[in-house]
């Protein structure tokens, strides 16, 4: 195939909605959302600040199977509010991962993918929507105990704040050249520790630090997939048949530490650094 | 006044003044092992070190090395105490102005070092460890998410300089778009953006507030309340179960109750 051709079969996955990427990656015909948009579920805490809701408040649950396993597919709208999370938002993530654990519990071996497009905390619903981020923080841990999390950054919102250590949590992680994965959004570093520190609108130097493919380079996610439906679908299975990992990446202090302690931290940090640290000469 | 907290450190020295101190983590974590009335536990307080490697660290956030550092004081509880019946629990003493914000920070993955102290903080919580987070000072967003968000039971201290929030004001202002008056004019009417302590105990998320008669340099009396409400805690714990469905039921978190409810029956 030319490049060109190969470029008019390839389906971006960064291009579409959640429902559509939820859609994407189950068994064709499988698709089943639960709390969809006409059941009207919505943020109790937007309409009294003049924001306009959503009926979904931007997450899309989603259960079907894929490559035949029972999943559910969690997927985050980074088109609204910045995919930032709620109280109804929020609990719609929690609540489908600890049925998820339930299932397992009765012998149901319901997986779980995270599609995550997210700048964290929705600010306007600050302190439910950090509850409810610690919420699916102990799902995720929870359900981890019996079968595999993925979770996918493709972009291009990036993954940020509570949802990043949502990120950490998982058992797998796969990225696009397009994701973003960081604890602190750039605004905010900017904000709090000065320009100098962080330009949040030097965009060549935030994926250099951020960026899948530097993220991917130094080892803190699993699979850098190009932005295609079908490539994404198949790793996700592919992980699937993994299992789970023999040690989680949020399991390993003794050797991060050691990473750290190798550090001179001293002299401001770049991306090179951090690969040679974390993934020595291979990098 | 001290450019940081000191609150945390103060609580901890208190609390766990009998207690014997955990070696061979980073300088800005306080740990120790003690006794409640014949019940082990463990203290966890991330404090202020001013000669923190990660200059972006040293006023008490939680960074890199707090995180990892978190994630390994309580992984050690769990393999010590996997094949016994009276499991420790772990008192985690908060106060934390925030994570840390800088480059270092992110190019490092501060997100996984703070993924690593909840995920042992939930899997303590998993095998039997009662985890009880005193809130004695701020509590901030990833900060707190890292340390203490993760336990069975939060029990705040009434003072107005105990609080619980996603973001600082200033950065809160710029994100939404709103000037930093507009933000604290809007906190007063909708509970969950407010800063103080009784908004969020209305959220429901707190086993219990107390008040204390000196919360920066805790009493004899503050400190025999704040343990009996500890104490009473963990059997709560040891009796109600360990995952977190006692935070869900108030009014002004009904709609968690509700989403949990209809995913229940489309399920």
């Amino acid at each position: 195939m030319t490049d060109s051709a190969s470029l008019l079969n390839k389906h971006s996955f960064v291009e579409l909605g959640a429902r559509q990427r939820a859609k994407a990656l189950l068994d064709a015909g499988t698709f089943r959302e639960l709390l969809d948009p006409f059941q009207r579920v919505m943020s109790p805490w937007l309409a009294r600040q003049g924001v306009v809701p959503q009926a979904d408040d931007g997450v899309v649950i989603a259960k079907g199977s894929l490559d035949g396993l029972p999943v559910v597919i969690a997927a985050i709208e980074g088109a609204f509010q910045g995919g930032s999370l709620g109280e109804v938002g929020g609990a719609k993530i929690a609540g489908a991962l600890e049925l998820a654990a339930e299932d397992n519990r009765k012998g149901i071996p319901t997986r779980a993918v995270l599609l995550l497009e997210t700048g964290g905390v929705r600010l306007q619903e600050a302190n439910l929507g950090l509850a409810a981020i610690a919420d699916i923080h102990a799902a995720i841990v929870d359900l981890r105990q019996y079968q595999p999390v993925v979770g996918v950054v493709a972009g291009s919102v990036g993954c940020f704040g509570g949802m990043s250590i949502a990120a950490g949590l998982c058992s797998y992680l796969l990225v696009t050249q397009e994701a973003r994965l960081g604890l602190n959004g750039p605004q905010v570093i900017e904000q709090e520790a000065g320009l100098e520190e962080y330009d949040s609108r030097d965009r060549p130097f935030i994926w250099s630090l951020t960026g899948g493919e530097q993220r991917f380079a130094s080892g803190l996610v699993d699979r850098y997939v190009a932005d295609d439906a079908a490539q994404i679908r198949q790793q996700i299975g592919d992980l699937f048949k993994l299992g789970l990992p023999t040690r989680q990446r949020s399991q390993q202090a003794d050797l991060y530490l050691q990473r750290l302690a190798r550090l001179n931290a001293e002299p401001q940090i770049e991306p090179c650094v951090v690969r040679d640290l974390y993934q020595g000469e291979r990098s | 006044m001290s450019a940081y907290s000191l609150r945390g450190l103060n609580w901890f020295k208190a609390l766990g003044a009998d207690a014997k101190p955990v070696d061979g983590l980073p300088a800005s974590l306080k740990v120790a092992d003690g006794f409640f009335a014949g019940q082990p536990v463990r203290f966890i307080a991330v404090v202020a070190d001013p000669a923190n490697r990660f200059v972006r660290a040293r006023h008490g956030e939680v960074g890199l090395l707090e995180g990892w550092g978190l994630a390994k004081a309580v992984d050690e509880v769990i393999t010590a105490d996997q094949d016994k019946a009276q499991k420790r629990a772990l008192i985690a003493i908060v106060d934390v102005p925030s994570q840390a914000y800088g480059r270092r920070e992110e190019a490092l993955g501060i997100h996984q070092a703070l993924a690593a102290a909840a995920d042992s903080y939930a899997r303590a919580r998993l095998a039997g460890h009662a985890v009880i987070g005193l809130l004695v000072g701020k509590a901030m967003s990833g900060a707190f998410l890292a340390h203490g968000y993760q336990a069975n039971r939060l029990i705040a201290l009434r003072d107005p300089g105990v609080m619980v929030h996603a973001m600082g004001k200033a950065s809160a202002a710029r994100v939404t778009l709103r000037s930093v008056e507009e933000l604290e004019t809007l906190a007063a009417s909708v509970p969950p953006m407010a800063y103080d302590i009784d908004s969020y105990a209305s959220l429901g998320l707190l086993w219990e507030t107390l008040a204390v008669e000196q919360i920066e340099q805790p009493t004899a009396a503050d400190l025999a309340r704040v343990t009996e409400c500890l104490t009473q805690a963990i059997d709560d714990v040891a009796h109600k179960g360990a995952d977190l469905s006692g935070r869900l039921g108030a009014t002004n978190r009904a709609a968690s109750s509700k989403v949990r409810q209809l995913l229940s029956e489309q399920w």
